[in-house]
């Protein structure tokens, strides 16, 4: 191995600058992950806004309010474009952004074990920084991945779900979450995934360079808010569920 | 002992000592820009001297090899230098000027040493400032962006830059990062955890240098047209010393044995405020900075054996003897007075701490007068790091500390261009003798090694190299490099055949300890005769019963030091020699028989105004004195007082 | 105090090392840990075994040779501590010590507890530095550096390149020194000329021995002189301007 020298960094040209550098760097990759990361938080909190309309129950029409949220979606744009083609734009969109996230955490950890070598510390670390956190970022971000899977496979296409009724969110979501089996599914993702956001959320503005001392401290309230938002209103939807308060 | 009958000649250049430089800069022949690329240069060390000659040197297109023992040039010992670097800026306007750093450190080195060097490196100190501020050293600074300015014993001027603590730090970070671009640029090829075992001579010239590889323990050669050696100072003579425990004087004694003149070998700086010993294990002195001196106040018991605890002797049973001695200077004393007179209160049985090793340094009238949130600004991390050392919390009861060997000014004899008496040896930095004389004043050493890596030497070393353009360097085939290796390595398996019993620290500390006793702080004729005796006793022990496990062929930290030490315990014995030539009292040498009536130094410069240059006369007989005079026509000889 | 500690030997870089345990008696509390590592070694002398070489040199915490991990802690369970600064007050009788090199592949064991840290130096090469040629610097005020940016950079300048951050990392990542060595020279306007391309060949280099950063920030509580994490999220800031940004070519910003 050798340096990196400046000369060979000047030298890139155009597009080479990018790729050639930037997004096989771990630096570039990390930053990639935190923009991802970031596309998704965003994503989280309004799938659970939008989710949390099953406690309005129905209107004047008898129609459950979570149901029409659905057919909102599946409509935007309304007339002026092909039904639900929005909707698969921001689909394959949050496709991207979910390939681009796992696929620099796949690179990244090949490239962590090996620059770890297979020598390990006899003694166990006293870990001071690391916490359940961050130390589980890789296989609490794999149960949130199986999660995803399930809760398509669940709620939107219908394959888990016996009962599944295409539009019908309100029905499904109940159908669903009363097998308590599938409701302690979804509580366990959900605390994986405040966790992963309790330190993803943290450690993005860090990847990102954003470390202003004037609001560095709100890097961490802002993880502890999302990511406790985030689990209260996921958990609310479940637990009501389940009790039997929403059926 | 005999001496010779011819005087040195130091290549001083002739006119006015403000004009010497600048015309010897045009005096000495340039070699031609692409001609540089035709010699090669060997630099042994990468501390400030080595780090900053060799990046010049690539700089200039020199083909440069530069060695450490060390595993990264960070780690040299330039690094722990604490307080700062000195220069004539005058930026604080006090009326600062080359010419008065020039005769503060004249004065400061109690006139011993040579003044057209001295006004030189006052000189080149401004040149220092910009550079290493161009390079990135984090200086501190005033709210206005520009550099601030603190004072230093010896001076009554504010001249001295620093960054925070760790002045050496970030002036060797500098220095090296000067090197790495010199690395990437392929000017300079860099050989760590190499060390250097000779000098190689050929036709009284040196022509490279023979280099054990520290981890596969391979010995090979090297030649160049010119070797620079940059090694630093030998304080761990003492054993107990601030310097690191690898710092040695090896490649500087073996210089000697082929050659090079070795002058004042007796001076060396005992510096005051260091942290005493803790038990008879300890390994290594730490040095707290000289600045604690500007707040805190020293004392010792009035009664001798007084045992209570420093917060309950009353203020009417201290003595705080700097201040009741020296009224003018108080405790800000230069290093060597106050080194001395706190030496002499232990003599008294007044010393403090459990091993009564020690005298207090007080800081509880300035935490009255200032608060104790301001001594925690100007000296937090001293405090702390004190707290970690001694378990003793220094806000509430008094630090401890006493003198420990710190900076050798003596060194290989150099003339005006550096250079040794041996035509293409250079010697830089500490391991040289020249700008110091007999007392090194504070943030000057800083000072010295960058001038003589960035600023002198790279214009002195043309001047030889002319005449060696198209001459390729002798070939390391040559007999005298098969020789000088063979030497080596009969040396290295000859340390690892003693077998003996005792290791090798063992017979350190014991040369330590007669060192210190003898030919420390204090020195009597009576005393040297005894310490040379007893180190010639020590030496015949340690070829008879030395131990060291391993093998020669890979990283054998014990055969590493068995070198050392075995040098340590021959320069040992010149040191006390150059102690016993030398009867007068100057600086950090302080003779018992040559002192004033209240115990102060008294120099003598009617017969002793010059620098003694030793020269090897082999193993079996005495070394040979050689004198160069010294004058004085800028700074008037006086005597220092600090009443 | 009397200690049992297990130690990690190993005589050369490509042979199998292994663990072995050695008695310490009579270890006095003043002692520094390396001066009790130095007696153990003088009983080793005395008996004829290998003593156990480990790297060491200032003995005061500011050259960075020393470090090894102790209890699973880099440098010691003291904290903003080098190996040679711990005393052995912080350990009790009859404790337990195991004591390992650092550990990553990019530092192979020379032998015992001294390992290889020369990729530092090749991401020093790689552009640590500003580049002014002896002799061409103009004077030292005429460039004014904001007080808080001269502290700043000082903050970052104080790494001793132990490498206790590698040592720390579960990803081995060398981030934290090189941070440190990018921004102290990104921070002072001496540095701005070359900072993009200073930190698009210092990570780069990097990369090509360490792991990438997940921002445990456990190299940050290993550090000895306390370099906080903040420096790596500049030190990211300033690769993506560099790269994506491509302001290595375009020049300061």
């Amino acid at each position: 191995m050798t340096t990196t020298t400046r000369a060979e960094v000047e030298a890139r040209q155009g597009w080479r600058s990018w790729l050639g550098g930037f997004f096989s760097s771990s630096v570039g990759l990390k930053w990639l992950m935190a923009l991802t990361g970031f596309g998704l938080l965003l994503y989280v909190l309004v799938h659970m806004i939008g989710n949390l309309k099953v406690f309005l129950g129905t209107d004047a029409a008898g129609e459950y309010h979570i149901d029409l949220y659905g057919e909102a979606l599946r409509n935007l744009g309304g007339d002026l474009v092909p039904h639900e083609s929005i909707l698969w734009l921001f689909r394959i969109g949050l496709l991207a952004l979910f390939g681009i996230h796992i696929y620099a955490a796949w690179v990244l950890t090949l490239r962590n074990r090996s620059a770890r070598g297979k020598e390990r510390y006899e003694h166990k670390r006293n870990y001071e920084a690391v916490n359940y956190a961050n130390r589980t970022m890789r296989w609490g971000g794999v149960l949130v991945l199986l999660f995803v899977l399930f809760h398509i496979a669940d709620l939107t296409v219908g394959w888990a779900n016996p009962d599944f009724v295409e539009g019908a969110v309100h029905d499904n979501l109940v159908a669903s979450l009363s097998q308590p089996i599938v409701a302690i599914f979804y509580l366990a993702a959900q605390v994986a995934l405040a966790f992963h956001i309790y330190h993803g959320a943290w450690s993005l503005w860090q990847s990102l360079g954003i470390v202003n001392p004037r609001y560095k401290a709100f890097r961490r309230y802002f993880a502890v808010a999302f990511a406790a938002t985030v689990f209260i209103g996921n958990t609310a939807i479940i637990v009501a569920v389940w009790s039997g308060y929403i059926s | 002992m005999e001496s010779s009958i011819y005087a040195l000649d130091a290549k001083i250049p002739d006119g006015p000592i403000q004009d010497q430089w600048d015309q010897h800069k045009f005096a000495t022949p340039l070699v031609n820009p692409a001609n540089k690329r035709k010699y090669d240069i060997i630099v042994i060390g990468t501390g400030l001297a080595g780090a900053s000659a060799a990046a010049s040197f690539g700089e200039l297109g020199y083909n440069v090899k530069v060695f450490t023992y060390s595993d990264s040039p960070r780690r040299a010992h330039s690094i722990a230098a604490q307080g700062g670097i000195n220069a004539a800026k005058n930026y604080p306007n006090d009326g600062d000027s080359i010419f008065r750093l020039f005769y503060d450190t004249v004065k400061g080195g109690d006139y011993r040493s040579r003044e057209s060097n001295v006004y030189r490196l006052a000189q080149v100190a401004n040149e220092i400032i910009d550079q290493t501020t161009a390079q990135g050293i984090p200086y501190a600074r005033e709210y206005g962006g520009l550099l601030d300015n603190r004072s230093f014993g010896g001076a009554q001027v504010s001249r001295t830059f620093y960054a925070r603590g760790q002045t050496g730090q970030q002036l060797l970070l500098g220095a090296y990062q000067a090197l790495a671009r010199q690395i990437d640029a392929g000017t300079v090829d860099y050989y760590n955890r190499s060390e250097m075992l000779e000098v190689v001579i050929k036709d009284d010239h040196a022509v490279g240098v023979i280099i054990r590889n520290l981890v596969s323990g391979e010995i090979t050669s090297h030649s160049a047209h010119v070797v620079v050696l940059a090694t630093g100072g030998y304080s761990n003579v003492f054993f107990l010393s601030t310097n690191a425990m690898a710092c040695n004087g090896s490649a500087i004694w073996r210089a000697y044995r082929k050659g090079a003149f070795f002058a004042n070998p007796a001076f060396t700086q005992i510096h005051p405020t260091c942290i005493p010993a803790a038990d008879e294990h300890q390994s290594k002195l730490t040095l707290m900075s000289e600045s604690l001196r500007n707040d805190g106040r020293i004392w010792v018991p009035i009664t001798p054996g007084d045992n209570r605890p420093a917060n309950d002797i009353p203020d009417e049973e201290r003595d705080y003897y700097l201040e009741r001695m020296y009224p003018a200077f108080g405790n800000l004393v230069p290093r060597d007075v106050a080194s001395r007179a706190a030496m002499r209160m232990l003599d008294e049985d007044r010393g403090v701490g459990p091993l009564r090793n020690g005298v207090y340094l007080d800081f509880k009238s300035a935490i009255g007068r200032l608060g104790q949130a301001k001594i925690e600004e100007r000296y937090g991390n001293l405090f702390e790091m004190y707290e970690r050392i001694t378990d003793e919390n220094p806000y509430e009861v008094p630090m401890r500390i006493y003198p420990a060997p710190h900076y050798t000014m003596g060194g290989l004899w150099v003339d005006y261009n550096l250079m040794t008496t041996i035509p293409g040896l250079y010697a830089i930095g500490e391991a040289n003798f020249s700008d110091h004389g007999a007392n090194r004043l504070g943030a000057s050493a800083l000072m010295q090694g960058l001038a003589d890596g960035y600023f002198v030497l790279p214009y002195t070393i043309g001047g030889y190299l002319v005449d060696y353009l198209n001459v390729p360097p002798v070939s390391t085939d040559d007999p005298v490099f098969v020789e000088a290796r063979a030497a080596v390595e009969e040396q290295t398996n000859a340390f690892l055949a003693i077998n003996g019993t005792q290791s090798v620290d063992h017979f350190h500390r014991q040369l330590g300890n007669v060192m210190i006793e003898h030919c420390g702080l204090a020195r009597s004729r009576e005393g040297l005769e005894t310490a040379i005796d007893e180190i010639r006793e020590i030496r015949t022990n340690f070829w008879k019963d030395l131990r060291v496990i391993g093998t020669s062929d890979s990283l054998n930290q014990s055969l590493e030091r068995a070198g050392r030490v075995a040098d340590f315990l021959e320069l040992a014995e010149l040191m006390c020699i150059d102690a016993m030539d030398r009867e007068e009292s100057c600086g950090g040498h302080f003779r018992l028989e040559h002192q004033t009536e209240d115990g102060e130094a008294k120099r003598d410069d009617v017969n002793y105004a010059y620098s003694a240059a030793w020269e090897s006369m082999g193993s079996k007989n005495a070394p040979l004195l050689h004198k160069e005079f010294l004058e004085f026509e800028y700074v008037a000889l006086s005597q220092r007082s600090y009443k | 105090m009397d200690l049992s500690l297990k130690i990690w030997r190993q005589a050369r870089a490509n042979e199998e090392g292994e663990f072995k345990t050695y008695q310490a008696k009579n270890v006095s509390p003043e002692a520094s840990f390396l001066e009790m590592l130095d007696e153990v070694n003088e009983e080793l002398n005395a008996t004829g075994e290998d003593p156990i070489a480990f790297e060491h040199d200032c003995r005061e915490g500011i050259c960075g040779a020393c470090g090894v991990m102790i209890n699973g802690s880099p440098h010691g369970p003291q904290s903003g501590t080098a190996t040679c600064q711990l005393h052995m007050r912080k350990f009790e009788d009859g404790d337990s010590i195991t004591i390992e090199p650092w550990r990553a592949t990019a530092f192979p064991v020379l032998k015992d507890l001294i390992v290889d840290r020369a990729p530092f130096d090749r991401i020093m090469e790689a552009g640590g530095y500003i580049s002014v040629n002896t002799g061409a610097a103009p004077d030292a005020n005429i460039i004014a550096v904001p007080k808080w940016s001269a502290e700043s950079a000082m903050d970052a300048a104080s790494c001793i390149g132990c490498a206790a951050c590698v040592a720390a990392c579960p990803n081995s990542a060398a981030n934290l020194f090189t941070a440190a060595k990018t921004q102290h020279l990104n921070l002072l306007p001496q540095g701005k000329p070359e900072r993009y391309l200073r930190a698009a060949a210092m990570v780069e280099t990097m990369e090509q021995y360490f792991g990438s950063c997940t921002n445990y920030g456990e190299c940050e509580k290993a550090c000895p002189k306390n370099i906080s994490i903040d420096f790596i999220a500049m030190m990211n800031k300033d690769y993506v301007r560099a790269q994506f940004f491509n302001m290595a070519r375009q020049g300061q910003k």
